[in-house]
């Protein structure tokens, strides 16, 4: 702003009469051209403020929690005013009000395309992929809080360790002593065979499944659906042989393992890839009911 | 992480307003369950009064059923062994894999003809209370 005013003692004192007209010329279009950037200046925020007055805000309730700092050490929900676009999903209202209202708010995401499963939360009552759920189909306010069943580390992130954990129990790879004939000759899938592990190769490991199970909930041992969907995932894959076929079975058949499955439903309710988690600990209690009862 | 906070496991039931078929279905099974076999001891208590003399048992009978309270629990108990045989039906089905894209569907019928079969019950297990 300051060099665009020009210097008025200094033009008054050294201009002479012919030279005074242009120079105060300059300074009245000098003095209106600032008027009007003000007037613009404070007709945009004015817009600005009525389009927000105008578009539709979503309420959040976000659950708020961080053992690090005193005062935020018991859990508290904050609330959110979010403005509303046409397809926007949980997590774009979550980087909103992180971005624009509390930097501190802290969660995790990547892909936002239901590709990394890292977003996985209790929205409404209910686990879901905050980018894959709509707004628009949610009720007000939305509340979001971390997954139920693992412990809360801050805000919506929760310890995933113990998922990891029993993902690993049943060696999720590709093992086979089925090896074919040829060192250069690939291990062929039949069309039939891909198309019935299809589905449960889908896992993204977002947690939802198991934060939805009560059985995993009251036993923290149980594999949980989202490891027995991955052991389904190679046992039913025939290249990796009948012994490998087993052993597989005498993971999924102990204590912790498909038994203690009581079909309720919830985790393939809440599965954000749709995989039918319960069809398959089904699938694999018969084959195990199957693999040990050999009456013929 | 030097602590987390656990929202422990008591919140679970305070959501019951959230849960879906299935797990209602779970719920109402092992409560029917439980309910059946806490019977089958009354019902073992009642019948060994036939052990003292017939006379016994008459009289305890005829004084259990002129009371309301006993028709009412009857149509209950009545109530409770349907839902259960006839979710138990359900579940087996589940556990072979046939209609577990219907399930919350099935779970919804078996409530439904329990309570067609309790109403249809009631005239059969009042009669002659009032009298
Ligand atoms: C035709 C009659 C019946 C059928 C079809 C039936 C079916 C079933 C089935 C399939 C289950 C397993 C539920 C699961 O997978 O979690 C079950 C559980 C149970 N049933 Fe029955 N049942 C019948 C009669 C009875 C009777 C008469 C009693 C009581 C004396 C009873 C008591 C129980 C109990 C207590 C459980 C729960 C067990 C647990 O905690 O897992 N049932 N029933
Ligand atoms: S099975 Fe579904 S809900 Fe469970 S971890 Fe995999 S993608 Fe998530
Ligand atoms: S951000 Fe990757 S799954 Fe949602």
């Amino acid at each position: 702003m300051s060099t665009q005013v020009p210097d008025q003692t200094d033009d008054e004192s050294s201009a002479s009469e012919a030279e005074t007209a242009p120079a105060a010329q300059q300074r009245r279009m000098e003095k209106k051209r600032q008027r009007a950037a003000e007037a613009e200046e404070t007709r945009q925020t004015e817009e600005a403020e009525a389009a927000l007055a105008e578009t539709e805000t979503y309420h959040l309730k976000v659950f708020r929690y961080d053992p690090e700092i005193e005062g935020k050490k018991e859990p508290r929900f904050d609330d959110f005013h979010v403005p509303y676009h046409k397809g926007m999903t949980v997590l774009d209202a979550l980087m909103y009000a992180r971005d624009t209202y509390d930097s501190s708010l802290t969660f995790r995401h990547s892909c936002r395309q239901a590709i990394c499963g890292s977003d996985a939360m209790f929205v409404n009552g209910r686990q879901r992929l905050c980018c894959k759920t709509q707004l628009s189909d949610l009720e007000e306010p939305v509340r979001i809080e971390p997954l139920p069943h693992q412990e809360v580390v801050k805000d919506l992130v929760v310890d995933m360790e113990h998922f990891y954990d029993q993902m690993e129990a049943v060696e999720p790879y590709f093992q086979t002593n089925d090896l074919p004939e040829g060192e250069l000759e690939e291990q062929r899938q039949s069309r039939e065979n891909r198309e019935k592990v299809k589905m449960s190769t889908r896992c993204i490991w977002c947690g939802a499944c198991m934060s939805s199970c009560n059985i995993a909930a009251g036993d923290n041992q149980y594999l949980g659906p989202a490891a027995i969907n991955k052991a389904y995932r190679f046992t039913m894959d025939e290249r990796e042989g009948e012994d490998m076929k087993q052993h597989r079975l005498e993971i999924l058949e102990q204590e912790h393992g498909v038994w203690r499955c009581q079909t309720q439903f919830s985790c393939t309710n809440v599965c954000p890839k749709d995989i039918p988690l319960t069809e398959h600990i089904q699938e694999l209690k018969r084959e195990a009911v199957k693999s040990n009862l050999k009456f013929w | 992480m030097s602590q987390s906070y656990n929202r422990g496991l008591i919140e679970d039931f305070g959501r019951w307003r959230e849960f879906s078929a299935g797990m209602w279905a779970w719920v109402f099974h092992k409560f029917t369950g439980w309910v059946l076999v806490g019977y089958l001891f009354t019902h073992i208590a009642v019948l060994s009064t036939a052990l003292q003399s017939p006379e016994a048992y008459t009289t305890t009978i005829q004084s259990l059923e002129s009371l309301l309270v006993v028709r009412i629990l009857e149509v209950g108990l009545l109530s409770v062994a349907v839902f259960h045989i006839l979710n138990g039906v359900r579940l087996l089905f589940i556990d072979l894999g046939v209609g577990l894209e219907s399930q919350d569907k099935s779970f919804y019928a078996s409530l439904v003809l329990t309570g067609a079969i309790a109403i249809a019950s009631v005239p059969t297990f009042l009669a002659g209370v009032f009298g």
